[in-house]
């Protein structure tokens, strides 16, 4: 169970003036239970690169392949493979339509065609999965919360039960308390489910703490690849394209500058604050 | 799916065509579409079709791109040149069962078909090599003199402006907006008609609440910055015209007169 992509190009408006090569020969393993963050700033490909992973987008050349199986083949069927590969698009609330919440998060499970009763009891436990209060159930999503609305947007996509949830920016103009719940939310929800994640954003801050695999884009180029801990020991490089390692990096990095001998390798406060406790008992 | 598109779309590039005045522009389009109406004859539209394919080639847009704004009028097209083909009286060229196509019938249709191919064209050359707020501020110069009979000049051309202005961002946002809906399992195409239009909701309420809210938005911004409509309102780069723009006017001039001699006084010569 795996989604793989090989050597993958596209190009935006290839017959204008002006070409943009969005993904240039990107090849990528995304394996089952996985906890992707797939990181680049604005324009570096990383929306257009989730749009191939459900099929939404068709590579100008290479493949795209879900269980081993070529998802541009003619006859595979890409509704199946939207319900397995759920896809929560950028500001997800923008595309709420129904009159209450809960017949919102049914649009989902309905299209795939299941019984009344199967849809329901999907929906509750899709809206249970990212804490949305019941008593909230009936009410306009217009009427919600961003936050709230957020929830309900990516339950909606939940009670498809997908195999594989993309989040496009999940925690996108939220306030910083907004951010930590949808963010907690998703982790817990990874725990309870075992699903694989990937989270699309533009913050190293966002995922460091929770993703074990950081994937970076720059200009459509898979640019690091690996454990958070080996990307952002890059983060020279990392800044130079208009990213930034978590601020503990450059803390770490600072130390060891003016000579305490600390592991640089600690990507979240916790880590830290256990790695330079170990140095000063050391020290004493 | 959507970027298909191309009324009312820009092409950016560098071209004598890009840099002329906007009201050169709409005033050469309106002469040319007058044109193809003053004459009906062939030579008369070997003319029209000359001045054309020179316009086309001196604004480097590729001639794609005018084929493809053709495909919204097909329809259309193809119904006149039927209705003419088969409904004009006159001498009968072909008789099968009770539709004759006539001489006259022949010759109207194609012309309609030429005349309507080269209106579109024509149009999507001036909208393909001019912005849209250069094109509203041609509009609002040219529809000035109207201001002495208290028509609302600067408001229609602000108001057109931000409709132009809004076509590509909705037309992003109902790409938006259904990609995401295809991925909750919404189907766009397949069912019958009833089917097809219910499936447009998921797509059209969104779609309708996002425009309001950019409508708002955009009003309060206005607001913010103090705006209050035309009057002494002055700009910041002021159309005037160069020599360029009095070239051209020349060259559509002579365009003109050649086309009225070539297609209303020659003709009525020789049969005269």
């Amino acid at each position: 169970m795996s989604i793989i992509l090989n050597h993958v190009n596209y190009i935006y408006d290839g017959d204008t003036e002006i070409p943009v090569k969005a993904l240039d020969n990107v090849s990528l393993t995304i394996n089952d239970g996985e906890f992707i963050g797939l990181i680049g700033h604005t324009g570096s490909g990383k929306s257009t690169l989730v749009q191939h992973l459900n099929g939404l987008m068709k590579p100008t050349s290479g493949g795209v392949y879900y269980n081993g199986a070529d998802i541009h083949d003619e006859d595979y069927d890409l509704k199946t493979l939207r319900s397995k590969v759920g896809l929560v698009f950028q500001y997800p609330e923008h595309q709420l339509f129904e009159v209450d919440v809960f017949s919102d998060v049914c649009f989902g499970p309905k299209n795939l065609g299941l019984p009344k009763k199967e849809v329901e009891l999907r929906a509750f436990e899709a809206l249970r999965l990212v804490g949305f209060p019941e008593e909230y159930f009936y009410q306009s999503p217009f009427e919600l919360s961003g936050g709230q609305k957020r929830r309900v947007a990516i339950a909606g996509v939940l009670a498809m039960k997908p195999d594989v949830l993309i989040l496009d920016e999940p925690t996108a103009g939220l306030d910083p308390k907004g951010r930590d719940e949808i963010l907690d939310q998703i982790q817990k929800l990874r725990e309870e489910t075992n699903m694989t994640v990937v989270l699309v954003s533009h913050s190293m801050e966002d995922v460091a703490k929770y993703v074990g695999r950081i994937i970076v884009m720059n200009h459509g180029k898979v640019m690091f690849d690996d454990t958070p801990k080996k990307v952002f020991k890059h983060y020279k490089e990392l800044e130079e394209v208009g990213l930034a390692a978590p601020q503990v990096t450059y803390i770490m990095h600072a130390l060891k500058e003016h000579g305490f001998a600390v592991d640089t390798d600690a990507t979240t406060i916790a880590e830290a604050k256990e790695e330079i406790l170990r140095y000063f008992n050391l020290t004493k | 799916m959507l970027r298909d598109i191309t009324l009312g779309q820009y092409y950016q590039s560098d071209s004598v065509i890009h840099k002329l005045d906007p009201r050169v522009k709409l005033i050469t389009t309106m002469v040319f579409i007058i044109s193809l109406f003053v004459v009906d004859n062939f030579i008369g539209y070997l003319i029209a079709a000359l001045f054309l394919t020179m316009v086309i080639k001196l604004s480097k847009v590729p001639f794609k791109f005018m084929v493809k704004g053709m495909k919204s009028i097909m329809i259309l097209l193809m119904i006149t040149v039927v209705f003419n083909l088969f409904l004009t009286p006159g001498e009968p060229l072909i008789s099968v069962w009770k539709l004759t196509i006539t001489k006259e019938g022949l010759r109207t249709a194609v012309l309609m078909a030429v005349r309507l191919t080269f209106l579109i064209i024509g149009s999507s050359v001036m909208t393909l090599t001019t912005t849209p707020n250069n094109l509203t501020d041609g509009l609002e110069k040219l529809m000035k003199p109207l201001k002495v009979l208290h028509v609302p000049v600067h408001e229609v051309a602000m108001m057109m402006s931000i409709a132009l202005r809004f076509i590509p961002i909705l037309l992003e946002e109902t790409d938006k907006i259904m990609k995401a809906q295809i991925a909750r399992g919404a189907d766009f195409e397949s069912g019958n008609l009833i089917k097809k239009a219910k499936s447009l909701v998921p797509l059209l309420v969104p779609l309708f609440i996002s425009a309001f809210r950019r409508a708002n938005d955009l009003a309060m911004a206005m607001e913010a910055r103090c705006y209050r409509g035309g009057d002494q309102r002055t700009k910041m780069k002021p159309l005037q015209y160069k020599k360029r723009d009095v070239l051209a006017y020349t060259t559509v001039a002579a365009y003109l007169v050649v086309c009225i001699v070539v297609g209303r006084i020659l003709p009525g010569m020789f049969s005269a």
